[in-house]
């Protein structure tokens, strides 16, 4: 990660629904190659936020860069430089592995045979040569996990954006999931993700705690922990989210 | 209160076997969780023990009624709280909660004292429409409108999932207070970290269970040594420690890695490995014996 390059850099963002402050005046960096771990309460302002950093959703008010590009004005080529997996939302279960891969590839802007060269490397790199013409509803969680993600990042872009990604995950599970994100950063993609899992928080280069619309805390997950007094994330989280007024 | 005896349920003609074999019982006035991933078979169990899904094979009782002869008692006497919110949207809180009390012949009155704890954190908003709450607000509704009637039996479904911790924490203290009224709570969740606060737990994957005890004496079964291991350099240090005669599982959690060591492998281990440490170039080694938590249990048990 290098502190020197911004992918992505806000200054006072803000957006307001009526009298409602979703997001209040939040400035922060992440840099390239950076996990970014993006914490809050349900309610905190989280998924707002996330959805103007993608060009989906208009700043009320400040300034922001994504990937270099503009959030009012550039949005479109935004979306072209991000990636994005959720845990809700990640791949079409009745098509296959190689019509998933297409498709999305596709939307992200790939052309025909930039696609086909990018889906047969995608498969033998993650060995699916025989699973390449099933349904990817019938790939044991793992696999559709590690497919998600790699399709997400096809047309390599700066950064992803990774909403809940390993809810309802078993451990292990969890664990290969994360060494996938390693994988990514250590290849100078920025990852920017949420999780509901403090043990989590630990894995990232630095995190931010949002509550009540605002970034209450934000630092390296030791910085937090003793800047608090605390010896786990759990902790942090717990003295800084307790606070909060507002529900989801 | 609940006994299970060899049920099983597959989907799609066979094909996927969503719950394999699985038996357990559920003593009166027990806070009983099932815990595991999606996909463990959670959902199945609960729908067929609440007689809206029919087994494939085997038995089950709730309240000495049988789950398929008897649907009509356990439809009256249990309490069902679905992993998806499932209450009129279009309907205000006091009318959802009139509603599910009328439903079952009783009156919210009679019961109030069951939820009262739960309901006046809510009854500021009783006029709001339910479809119009916040997702915590909705929740506590959920739980008044499962409780309204007194049952014998609260079935909760991932009532945590989604939720953070320290909205996750208001919760368990809701139920642990239900506990105290004598309630029956079966809860499942995704989070192992919520297993501990259970009377008694069944571990689960892919449909089959894979133990069943108390929280402790999960922990008490756990068959090896477990450490926990930091040094500067945490990248590096994951890949070095497979390189480590004997071998063992490691993994990250949290700050640490965990290193699984069956007991008679190396010894001194603490000593042996800092020194393997020390050699390989790390500082500020910190290497310690640990208790396992329900999560390391999980994990040796899907890596044995």
């Amino acid at each position: 990660m290098n502190p020197q390059e911004p992918v992505i850099k806000t200054e006072k963002l803000t957006k307001r629904f009526g009298d409602f402050i979703a997001v209040n005046e939040i400035t922060f960096e992440v840099y390239k190659g950076e996990i970014f771990g993006f914490l809050g309460a349900n309610g905190a302002g989280k998924t707002t936020a996330m959805r103007m950093l993608c060009g989906l959703s208009t700043p009320s008010a400040g300034h922001a860069t994504i990937a270099g590009f503009d959030i009012y004005r550039q949005t479109e080529q935004i979306k072209r430089n991000i990636g994005y997996m959720s845990q809700k939302f990640s791949l079409y279960e009745d098509l296959t592995v190689l019509e998933n891969i297409r498709f999305f590839g596709g939307i992200y802007g790939l052309g025909d045979r930039q696609l086909k060269s990018k889906s047969q490397e995608l498969i033998e790199r993650l060995g699916l040569q025989a699973e390449a013409k099933k349904l990817v509803g019938e790939l044991p969680l793992g696999w559709k996990q590690k497919l998600a993600f790699s399709v997400s990042v096809l047309h390599e872009p700066s950064i992803v954006f990774l909403d809940e990604p390993t809810g309802g995950v078993d451990p292990v599970t969890r664990r290969q999931f994360w060494a996938l994100i390693y994988e990514a950063a250590s290849n100078g993609i920025t990852v920017f993700v949420t999780t509901h899992y403090m043990d989590e928080a630990e894995y990232c280069n630095r995190i931010s705690i949002m509550v009540d619309g605002s970034i209450e805390a934000l630092g390296t997950p030791k910085q937090l922990k003793s800047q608090m007094n605390e010896t786990s994330m759990d902790g942090v989280f717990y003295q800084l989210a307790r606070g909060a007024k507002r529900g989801e | 209160m609940v006994t299970l005896n060899n049920i099983t349920k597959t989907y799609n003609k066979g094909a996927l076997k969503a719950v394999d074999n699985v038996s357990f019982t559920v003593e009166k006035g027990e806070l009983f969780g099932l815990i595991g991933p999606d996909g463990a078979g959670k959902s199945s169990i609960f729908r067929m023990l609440t007689t809206l899904l029919l087994p494939d094979g085997g038995t089950a009782t709730v309240d000495g009624h049988d789950i398929v002869k008897d649907y009509k008692q356990i439809r009256s006497s249990v309490g069902y709280m679905p992993g998806r919110f499932s209450l009129y949207q279009d309907l205000s809180i006091e009318e959802n909660l009139h509603f599910f009390a009328t439903v079952f012949n009783t009156t919210v009155e009679e019961n109030y004292h069951l939820i009262e704890d739960i309901y006046v954190q809510i009854a500021p908003f009783k006029k709001r429409r339910a479809g119009k709450l916040s997702g915590g607000m909705k929740q506590k509704l959920a739980l008044c409108c499962a409780l309204i009637h007194k049952p014998t039996v609260l079935f909760l479904d991932e009532p945590t999932t989604g939720v953070d911790p320290v909205s996750r924490k208001e919760f368990w203290e809701m139920l642990k207070r239900l506990k105290q009224q004598g309630i029956t709570i079966l809860v499942s969740t995704p989070y192992m970290d919520e297993a501990s606060l259970c009377d008694r737990i069944a571990l689960m994957q892919n449909g089959r269970v894979l133990s069943i005890d108390t929280p402790q004496g999960i922990i008490a079964g756990y068959p090896s040594s477990l450490y926990a291991v930091k040094a500067t350099d945490m990248p590096r240090l994951i890949h070095v420690l497979p390189t480590y005669e004997p071998p063992f599982n490691s993994y990250i959690f949290g700050e640490y890695i965990h290193i699984d060591m069956r007991v008679m492998d190396d010894q001194p281990p603490i000593e042996n490995l800092t020194h393997f440490l020390t050699n390989a170039g790390f500082e500020d080694i910190e290497v310690v014996s640990i208790t396992p938590t329900i999560e390391d249990c999980f994990i040796k048990m899907l890596t044995k």
